[in-house]
């Protein structure tokens, strides 16, 4: 059905007065919906595929890769996807692929991507370590407002659920399926990453990237480094990053780590030659770098990030207040 | 008695004005700005204006801090520029800020950062000796609200304890010039937050070479970010040691950094162990 414009809709409303609304709110309600497209990964498991794309209205901010697997208990899903809508999506795929209701809910971090369907579940299902939890509370509304920002009605209603249930490192089992959380920071304060030994299935969130260039806003670069020598460390058979395909093996490892190593310097260079903010995120990229998608852009971002960070931290010290 | 000649003589101006031809329309808004005609009249009055592209105003791509978005306006293409002023259409306080470069001491260049409220046309005027202003500018998307959040250091009790430090550092450019870049520990508050701080916001900065002449004037409004960082391009003879940077707040607290010359590499190494954060 065509899209009436704003401006037809005021002139039909204004010709006939008469007219019954019903319709007319039903010509403004786009039906948005995301095509959720299971993509199985292991012995029940599956992973929903984000776009490898920034947040947009096109997508609907769907870029996050999202897990299910099946237990016993009932579903187990990780992370939650970007509004509410989605939330509401992913509980009935869920729904359908198990055959059952959702038992647990993990987040893996606090960025809106990952984060604004838990609203979809009840806060007490839904599971994070606590600095998720608190980093959410804080930024949370900051969050929701960029999100309708740029995703506009794909948001509608959308609110935000803090979990209600705060997890450490540690293993939970969950109708046969024994689950090693790690409590983990790097790419933001605090991250999650879930390992189940038995199908050494290893699910990162944004601690790893795979194909798709990192992002930075809330990242520690010196402890994400550590992080990914702890993951590489139990050697997983299979990961899902946070965005990027699922693959056999520790690629999505490295690859995160050499970007991040080589952006720093790229970064750090800059600085050191006297460039201003803006003509360090200009500056060129290596090919090895180029060919990871939105390189550029997340490299742009990175420089926004880290250079005040950068200045902070090397600028000498020249004076203070006199009175 | 010398009021009275100047008040004759401001009544003779208005007379003079009165018999001028009305003046022209500001030129159309290649940017679209709603706000653009009262700007340009408000801030030019009757002085020629132009749209130029030689003015050039840099902004990210992306606003990935809404009280932190890096502006630089280069107008170095345009000859004698008196003054840039940056203005922001759509901020609650659209003058962000002047810089006044002393002839032959300093670029018409300047590089900083800045609070938006929303998405807003960011646009440098440069006034050059012939008294015309030449504009150019961008439009910049942004989700806003950095004029109306709380400066970082609000969540800071011990904020007063590095108010005003103060950091630079030089680099000497192939053509001889210097780069400064100094950043000034202060909140920089609008006034317009939701926390309901008064405006407190450092006002001017005087950049002046080892002799104490002037080499840029720096007037500084509320849009203009927490800790301000800022870049200019200087011409510092060789022979000077270092530049002295004088800030003023508006509650009067003076600010006063000195940052060595690039050629001054002994006391550069010397002040890298002292930083203050």
């Amino acid at each position: 059905m065509p899209r009436l414009s704003r401006r037809e809709l005021i002139a039909a409303g204004a010709s006939s007065i008469a007219a019954p609304l019903l319709p007319m709110f039903a010509a403004e309600a786009a039906p948005l919906t995301y095509a959720l497209k299971p993509i199985k990964i292991g012995d029940g498991a599956w992973m929903i595929a984000g776009a490898n794309e920034a947040i947009t209205f096109e997508n609907g901010g769907a870029i996050a890769n999202i897990t299910i697997l099946d237990s016993s208990a009932g579903a187990i899903i990780i992370d939650t996807g970007p509004s509410r809508r989605f939330g509401e999506q992913l509980a009935e795929l869920a729904k359908d692929l198990t055959g059952k209701s959702v038992a647990r809910v993990y987040v893996t971090h606090f960025h809106p991507d990952h984060v604004f369907g838990n609203q979809a579940f009840t806060a007490d299902t839904i599971a994070a370590p606590q600095g998720v939890i608190d980093g959410l509370k804080q930024s949370g509304n900051g969050f929701s407002d960029a999100m309708y920002y740029i995703a506009r009605d794909w948001m509608r209603g959308t609110e935000i659920v803090l979990p209600g249930k705060a997890v450490a490192t540690g293993i939970e089992e969950i109708g046969g399926r024994r689950l090693n959380l790690f409590a983990l920071a790097g790419h933001t304060s605090s991250d999650l990453a879930i390992y189940e030994e038995k199908s050494g299935l290893l699910i990162t969130g944004d601690l790893t990237f795979l194909d798709r260039a990192p992002t930075t806003p809330h990242a520690d670069l010196a402890v994400w480094s550590t992080t990914l020598d702890q993951l590489e460390n139990l050697q997983p058979a299979k990961i899902i990053p946070g965005h990027g395909p699922a693959e056999n093996g520790t690629r999505a490892i490295t690859q995160t780590r050499d970007w991040l190593e080589a952006i720093e310097a790229i970064i750090t260079k800059a600085y050191e030659k006297g460039l201003d903010i803006l003509e360090a995120a200009a500056e060129p990229l290596p090919p090895s770098l180029e060919k990871i998608s939105l390189s550029r852009y997340e490299y742009e971002r990175s420089v926004m990030h880290l250079y005040p960070k950068l200045e902070a931290a090397r600028l000498p010290g020249t004076g203070n207040k006199l009175q | 008695m010398l009021s009275c000649i100047s008040r004759a003589l401001a009544a003779l101006g208005l007379l003079a004005c009165l018999a001028m031809p009305l003046r022209a329309e500001p030129p159309a808004d290649p940017l679209q700005s709603p706000v653009w005609k009262d700007i340009a009249k408000k801030t030019f009055g009757d002085a020629e204006v132009r749209f130029d592209d030689r003015v050039k105003v840099l902004v990210p791509s992306v606003v990935e801090n809404q009280a932190q978005v890096p502006v630089t306006a280069d107008a170095r293409q345009l000859p004698n520029v008196e003054k840039i002023l940056i203005i922001a259409d759509l901020n609650p306080i659209q003058h962000v800020l002047t810089l006044t470069p002393a002839p032959g001491k300093s670029e018409a260049f300047i590089s900083f950062r800045m609070k938006v409220e929303q998405a807003t046309p960011v646009r440098a005027a440069a006034l050059t000796s012939d008294g015309v202003w030449h504009v150019g500018g961008v439009n910049l998307d942004a989700a806003g609200g950095g004029c109306s959040s709380p400066a970082m250091a609000r969540g800071d009790a011990d904020w007063t304890d590095t108010l005003g430090n103060a950091q630079g550092r030089m680099w000497r450019k192939d053509d001889g010039a210097a780069r400064l870049r100094f950043r000034v520990r202060h909140p920089m508050d609008t006034g317009l937050a939701k926390d309901n701080t008064p405006a407190f916001y450092i006002e001017k900065f005087d950049i002046k070479g080892a002799g104490g002449d002037p080499l840029a004037t720096l007037e500084m409004f509320e849009p203009v970010s927490e800790d301000p960082t800022v870049t200019m391009e200087l011409k510092v003879p060789p022979s000077d040691a270092s530049v002295t940077i004088d800030g003023r707040d508006n509650n009067g607290t003076i600010y006063r950094s000195t940052v060595p010359a690039p050629w001054n590499e002994s006391a550069l190494a010397a002040r890298q162990s002292a930083h203050p954060n």
